[in-house]
């Protein structure tokens, strides 16, 4: 069996997770406090992703980021990045994809706390930072582990977005998603169903971590 | 010698309100806030910690301006050498009692003064408990002690007693106090509870509506400044029964139940719900000791 495609998978999870956790803090916490006048346009790019096709998510970036245009050569020329139909590409769709995701279980976990903890950790002559770092972010666990693992999933079982963006290069974009709906049009059932298997198990695994987790059935190793 | 003076317009409930509070606290004074809710007590509160901006005003701790609308001076809280007592105690939930305390430490003297602090409040038994399973007064104490870490210039404690049961507020009312005159704290209560202001404070400010409208001792603010041996006090009509001749009302007062015999002329205005004065003329009232 070929195992690049989930290993490929996972490591796309892998790596926009952590690029979305170190994203989604700031983003969250001001999108939780700040009473400015574009945050409700902010929100709702934020939440776009989740009613939109993937397939129009994937075709901008295929637009904007194509090097037959201004902002994509220059990406190109200057960076060295090329983002169409590579693993960059993929991660940075992916971000902006999963970011729903992520940023909503955090954005309601700091809402949650009551606002007397922030005031008197500033009282207490703690900086914003400080604060954040040491009594809102221990406060809100399982809200970064719920961020953590849906946007993980989330990724994992991403696939218009990867179509569009990645195209089906083995080892570069081919992940699972694509790797499926390649061996069924070559009615592949077989490896369909492995790919698809593996998916599956590990998706609920995950998720079943989750929900025992913030249920509280693992107290000691959480809390 | 605290002085400030605050100007905000605050949005409440009933439509805008406009908050001007003009107070001077003298070094090592307890001085309480009294008033309805809504009255702008802890707008105030929040103005002077730093946590809320005035419109307008001016604000001068011991010397150090905190405030100033003119020249544009707003310490942040954290610079503000402060200590507040929230309504809900803010205790951080994922620290134990000790880490509460000690979180607040800025250099080695305040960790020697966690261990001192813990000690006045009596919580050495608890110190390595997480919030959660400490009961309300419990958590109160801590509250109290993490407020003086750091030796405050000016304490505020926002209705600090208000959640708990009469017999641990008059402890808690001791450790205030206790407190208080140990550091030598200059004090701005927020209560309601009148005993509680009578126990506690050099000065009682009466806001209504966002202004001062009485201040002084509790003794001249609540008695009027006469000794009296008359019974009077306010409370609310909760029911009104017909026992015969007579009828049978029943008065809410504070948090007791009184029943009051009336005649039919007297109820005949009353409704339930009608906010009342019952007072004896005659007689003088009779004390009696209740076990403690």
């Amino acid at each position: 069996m070929n195992w690049e495609p989930l290993i490929l998978t996972f490591e796309l999870a892998l790596v926009t997770t952590v690029l979305l956790l170190v994203l989604s803090i700031p983003l969250a916490y001001w999108l939780a406090y700040s009473r400015s006048r574009v945050k409700p346009v902010v929100e709702t790019l934020v939440s776009m992703p989740l009613v939109l096709p993937p397939t129009v998510l994937g075709f901008y970036f295929l637009v904007a980021f194509s090097p037959g245009n201004a902002f994509g050569s220059w990406l190109e020329e200057w960076l060295g990045l090329q983002l169409v139909f590579s693993f960059q590409g993929l991660v940075l769709a992916s971000i902006l994809y999963s970011l729903p995701f992520m940023v909503h279980p955090i954005q309601s976990g700091f809402a949650g706390l009551s606002p007397s903890l922030k005031e008197a950790s500033y009282v207490m002559g703690k900086s914003r930072l400080t604060t954040l770092w040491k009594v809102l972010l221990p406060n809100i666990r399982p809200s970064l582990l719920t961020g953590i693992v849906l946007a993980f999933a989330h990724t994992v079982g991403e696939f218009g977005v990867v179509l569009m963006i990645g195209g089906n290069i083995p080892g570069q974009t081919k992940v699972a998603s694509i790797a499926i709906y390649d061996e069924v049009e070559a009615l592949n059932y077989g490896a369909a169903n492995f790919y698809s298997a593996v998916l599956f198990i590990i998706t609920f695994c995950i998720l079943l971590l989750v929900y025992l987790v913030n249920g509280g059935y693992v107290k000691r190793f959480w809390r | 010698m605290i002085s400030c003076t605050l100007e905000k317009v605050l949005k409440a409930a009933g439509g805008e309100m406009k908050l001007h509070l003009e107070l001077e606290l003298r070094k090592g004074e307890l001085v309480t806030l009294y008033g309805e809710s809504g009255a702008g007590k802890t707008s105030s509160l929040r103005m002077l910690a730093g946590l809320l901006t005035p419109d307008r005003g001016r604000i001068v701790v011991e010397g150090q301006t905190w405030f100033d609308s003119e020249k544009k001076t707003n310490l942040k809280p954290q610079e503000r050498n402060l200590g507040f007592v929230f309504q809900d105690y803010a205790l951080f939930p994922h620290m134990t009692v000790r880490e509460n305390l000690e979180y607040g430490a800025k250099n080695r003297e305040d960790k020697t003064m966690v261990s001192h602090l813990i000690e006045m409040v009596a919580l050495g038994d608890l110190q390595n408990r997480k919030p959660e399973t400490l009961s309300g007064g419990q958590k109160q104490r801590v509250a109290l002690a993490r407020a003086l870490m750091g030796k405050p210039d000016l304490l505020l404690l926002d209705e600090p007693l208000s959640a708990l049961d009469a017999k641990i507020r008059a402890k808690l009312q001791d450790d205030i106090l206790a407190v208080h005159r140990e550091f030598g704290l200059t004090t701005l209560l927020i209560s309601h509870d009148l005993g509680e202001i009578h126990k506690l404070s050099d000065r009682v400010v009466e806001l209504e509506e966002g202004k001062v409208v009485r201040q002084g001792s509790p003794e001249d603010l609540f008695l009027g400044g006469k000794l009296s041996g008359k019974f009077r006090f306010t409370g609310q009509v909760l029911n009104i029964e017909a026992a015969g001749v007579v009828h049978i009302v029943t008065v809410l007062i504070q948090n007791q139940l009184v029943k009051v015999v009336a005649q039919e002329n007297e109820i005949r205005d009353l409704r339930v719900g009608d906010r009342v004065l019952v007072a004896s003329k005659a007689f003088n009232p009779v004390l009696y000791k209740l076990d403690s």
